[in-house]
């Protein structure tokens, strides 16, 4: 089977254009008509993407017998910049098994979240406007995912960041809500900036490797994936002169790189926005807070994971972040009390979790990459299948305190079974779907000879199952702890549905041979379940069930007497290890006081101060002609006059002189 | 009379006096009266002065033709439609100010005071 015969790979342009079309028709057009209209329109959109998505899917899986590994296309590309032969910018689609697989990822949660938020946000506001944002998130995801090129995939990532900024801030007349938006904002900026330096960097580099290269280089451009992926391309990018304190470009470019997905994934130490994101309306929180935009972040090293792997030590930094930020989130989330803050740093550390996987991959052989995207498939059904149950609680009981909810599985059956689900699936319990991948994830870091690494990817299963329990007990057993949650109601069908797909595939996700299907070559086979992986994982999982069954099953007397012995640390998990006020004193006390308060100065004095010198110059010569303008009309006579005798004087003595 | 002014370079030479004379004169008036009315006089010397010369030269020049002497007409006209709108602003404006001198016209003046018609 070839490209041609395929009608949706020659198109899959279609599927990001759709959401673009409905964005501009619903905010320009439908937006202030009817809003109701509006939002059927977005959620059908989408749909319909999904549905092209799932055939886009199914038709690139016809490509290679099993066998074979599946090709990789641009069966459609325009050009649009040309900066010079060799650093040509296209817009096109890559079409990979990664890419294919985060298509049918942002796709499906997309149009789920779509149908839940007709229900979720109804009698909102801005409904019209936050449906038309929502789709350009999608489109601006699916651009991300398709981008051939680093220069497609930038544009996207920044239209997506907006689109972030633009719901987090959804509810703008609320103060936490816009410092929220703020802060995510500006920290995923301040991440951008190294992936843009990371592409000029890496662009020059090429570009030279490129010029070398001569004919053989081909039709490739400099800042293509193709190209940067080649062999014979990577190992002159490692041969290159060092550019900076001994690295060369290609590793500084790669760490630079990284940067940039650390922020847009939320890595320590640029975690502190996504907390903070939950102020969101909680469909958003499960599109583009748990299940795509910051797995773009993982999705950007595993695109440009042959350029990692070529740089000196960049996948060992990789490595670090990932692990740390893994136990690190999961640590806090034992301690946080409102639900929507507990899943997030549950998206930490399953992004934590991801980022690890690639970071294993230093020794040579690329199966964490397999493992990472496969963890990314299976975590963007279960975590939002999370949010969408947390939403449905927040949208009963209008808090997401656990505190003040409890007992909501008799008044919400549905709801709770479906949150238990989830929670089973992201503990990792067989059969459901995060027990493979984070098999996978584990097996992984222990072939790949990091058993520390191991050992606290197995500490971070148990914390995981303990934090889920703990909020899924506080929240659906035990009694009432407050009025609001006495009298809840289950959640609408429109609500309930979307859930109940997601459920679907939260639960049979891990079936998928997803990690076959997106292998690099050269990566080691594996067969089955490897149960000296497993088994300690499922152990420590049920570890972390027990405890927290123990400790938030019955007696809620054991868990204040635990948070009692443990005292400080505590304190300091529950305080999230005092970040943001760290980052709060450098911003104010060194930043402000050593940097703008400098530049401030000189701006005022020196620029202003210019400024205004040329303005009092400009009025004294004003003052000076005003006194000729009396406002006699003889005075002008004579002043015209005047001229006219000067004209003739001059065309006098020109003519003598002529 | 018509030989006189045709009678060579002399005779359009002291025209030239005249007429410059004439118009140095209203420019004179132009600069230096205040009443409105004034200035419109000598307005209308340095138009005359300019129809005069046109006259005097269609005689010198074109004696067969009658172009200047049409310039004259049209100057006269032009010069009786002008002063009817002037005469008209002149008296609107005495009715508000209760004075045609142009030196005491800055401002918005008496008129215009505590928006009055």
């Amino acid at each position: 089977m070839t490209c041609d015969h395929s009608a949706i790979v020659q198109h899959a342009w279609v599927i990001p254009a759709l959401p673009l079309l409905s964005f501009a028709l619903v905010g320009l057009v439908l937006r202030p008509l009817n809003a109701r209209l509006a939002g059927a329109v977005a959620a059908a959109a989408v749909a319909l993407s999904a549905a092209l998505g799932w055939w886009l899917a199914f038709d690139y899986l016809q490509f290679a017998p099993p066998a074979e590994p599946l090709p990789t296309l641009i069966p459609w590309q325009v050009e649009w910049l040309r900066f010079q032969d060799g650093l040509r910018i296209d817009a096109g689609t890559l079409l990979d098994p990664a890419s294919v697989l985060l298509v049918v990822v942002v796709t499906t949660v997309s149009a789920l979240v779509h149908v839940y938020s007709l229900a979720y946000m109804k009698g909102e506001p801005g409904y019209g406007r936050y449906f038309a944002v929502l789709n350009l998130f999608t489109f601006s995801m699916l651009g991300l995912v398709l981008a051939p090129n680093l220069v497609q995939m930038f544009v996207c990532w920044e239209l997506v960041g907006a689109s972030s900024f633009f719901l987090i801030g959804f509810w703008y007349d609320r103060p936490a809500a816009v410092a929220a938006s703020k802060k995510a904002f500006v920290v995923t900026r301040f991440a951008d900036l190294g992936l843009l330096l990371a592409i000029l960097l890496l662009g020059q580099a090429a570009f030279d490797v490129r010029t070398q290269l001569g004919a053989s280089a081909g039709d490739s451009q400099a800042l293509d994936f193709a190209f940067l992926g080649r062999a014979d391309v990577l190992a002159a990018l490692a041969h290159q002169a060092p550019v900076l304190g001994g690295m060369t470009a290609l590793t500084l470019g790669c760490l630079l790189l990284f940067v940039g997905g650390a922020g847009k994934s939320a890595m320590f130490p640029l975690h502190i926005w996504l907390p903070d994101a939950m102020e969101g309306p909680t469909p958003v929180s499960a599109l583009i807070h748990a299940a795509t935009m910051v797995v773009a972040g993982v999705y950007l090293v595993a695109r440009a994971f042959p350029l990692l792997a070529a740089a000196d030590g960049v996948l060992t930094v990789v490595l670090a972040v990932g692990t740390f930020t893994a136990l690190f989130a999961a640590a806090i989330g034992c301690t946080q009390d409102d639900l929507k803050r507990v899943l997030a740093f549950s998206t930490l550390s399953q992004l934590g979790y991801m980022m690890l996987a690639l970071g294993t991959c230093g020794g040579g052989d690329p199966a964490g990459r397999s493992a990472a995207l496969f963890h990314l498939f299976t975590h963007a059904f279960f975590k939002a299948l999370l949010f969408l149950g947390a939403g449905a609680v927040l949208h009963a009981a209008h808090t997401g305190d656990v505190w003040h909810l409890g007992g909501l599985r008799r008044k919400m059956p549905l709801t709770h079974a479906l949150f238990l689900l989830a929670t089973l699936a992201i503990a990792g319990i067989w059969p459901l779907s995060g027990f493979f991948s984070k098999d996978e994830v584990l097996a992984a870091a222990l072939h790949g000879g990091h058993p520390l690494v191991f050992a606290v990817g197995l500490g971070v299963a148990g914390l995981t199952a303990f934090y889920m329990a703990r909020v899924y007990l506080l929240v659906f057993w035990g009694e009432p702890r407050r009025e609001a949650s006495a009298h809840v109601h289950e959640a609408p069908l429109t609500m309930v549905l979307p859930m109940g797909a997601l459920a679907v595939l939260a639960a049979v996700a891990g079936f998928v041979p997803v990690s076959r299907w997106v292998a690099l070559p050269g990566t080691a086979e594996h067969a089955g379940i490897d149960w000296l992986v497993a088994g300690p994982a499922t152990a420590a999982a049920l570890a972390g069930f027990g405890a927290a069954g123990w400790l938030y099953g019955g007696d809620l007397g054991r868990s204040d007497a635990a948070v009692a012995r443990l005292g400080r640390l505590y304190g300091a998990l529950r305080h999230k290890f005092w970040i943001d006020e760290l980052y709060l004193w450098v911003a104010r006390k060194v930043m402000f006081r050593l940097v703008a308060a400098p530049i401030a100065w000189f701006d005022r004095m020196v620029v202003d101060g210019t400024m205004h010198g040329v303005g009092l110059l400009t009025r004294l010569c004003g003052a000076g002609v005003q006194a000729a303008q009396t406002g006699q009309a003889q005075a002008y006579a004579a002043w015209a006059l005047a001229g006219g005798l000067a004209v003739v004087g001059l065309l006098w003595a020109a003519g003598r002189a002529g | 009379m018509a030989e006189n002014l045709a009678s060579g370079a002399t005779g359009l030479h002291a025209w030239l006096l005249v007429t410059s004379a004439l118009f140095s004169v209203g420019v004179y008036g132009l600069l230096t009266r205040r009443n409105a009315v004034g200035i419109l006089l000598s307005l209308e010397l340095c138009l005359n002065a300019a129809a005069v010369q046109f006259v005097v030269f269609n005689a010198v020049r074109a004696p067969a033709r009658v172009d200047g002497a049409v310039m004259a007409l049209f100057v006269v006209a032009v010069a009786a439609a002008e002063v009817v709108v002037a005469m008209a602003i002149f008296v609107l404006l005495y009715s508000r100010r209760r004075t045609v001198d142009v030196t005491d016209l800055t401002g918005d003046g008496p008129g215009h005071a505590g928006g009055a018609p």
